[in-house]
């Protein structure tokens, strides 16, 4: 087994491991005591589902998903915030 | 020697990418363990921030110089919204009325 074959068996399995780390994640958005945890816990799922989408760009070579990753970390962090300020504020004005 | 140079690329792309698994497993399981907003917070912000950073870095050392610049700019997003988007959560959570929990002290500053 080559270096380039390493490689991409470890990019594959890195996925894999990344999926596995939100559904442990999801735990906490589920189950957390107070509003703030479900925030803090969607804003990591978000990290992790753009790594998991560069992730698979790169298995893919599809280099537009690139692109998408981009727009998905913007919308990701819009949400996070829209979200902490209803939180504190109990209204969007 | 393009050889070398790129058997060099592959090992660091392969260390860069374990580190980047690694901080991010530990990032998720502070996030489980830890027993208050604001340590969960603190553990899995910056170990998804340099997790991420380090997966995404592991894959521009693999590419072309388009591909680079696009995941150099996803990094460079990533490193500035990651900390903002956890501060403004800890500054609702302590505007909501969430006090830190500290052992053998009261928690009402």
């Amino acid at each position: 087994m080559s270096l380039d074959q390493a490689l991409n068996l470890l990019y594959n399995i890195g996925a894999i491991l990344v999926m596995l780390m939100i559904f442990m994640s999801l735990f906490r958005a589920l189950a957390g005591p107070t509003a703030a945890d479900r925030v803090a816990a969607i804003s990591i799922i978000g990290t992790k589902t753009l790594v998991i989408i560069t992730l698979i760009a790169r298995i893919y070579g599809q280099e537009y998903f690139l692109d998408i990753a981009m727009v998905y970390a913007l919308m990701s962090f819009i949400t996070t915030i829209g979200v902490a300020k209803y939180m504190e504020k109990g209204a969007l004005d | 020697m393009p050889g070398i140079l790129e058997a060099v690329l592959d090992i660091l792309s392969i260390i860069f990418l374990i580190l980047g698994l690694f901080f991010l497993f530990v990032g998720t399981l502070g996030l489980i363990r830890l027993p208050d907003v604001y340590n969960r917070l603190h553990a899995t912000t910056k170990c998804d921030t340099l997790g991420a950073g380090l997966v995404l870095l592991s894959m521009a050392l693999q590419s072309n110089i388009a591909i680079g610049i696009r995941l150099g700019l996803l990094i460079l997003f990533i490193v500035i919204t990651n900390p903002t988007a956890a501060h403004i959560i800890a500054k609702a959570a302590y505007n909501t009325g969430i006090r830190p929990q500290l052992k053998g002290r009261t928690s009402d500053d």
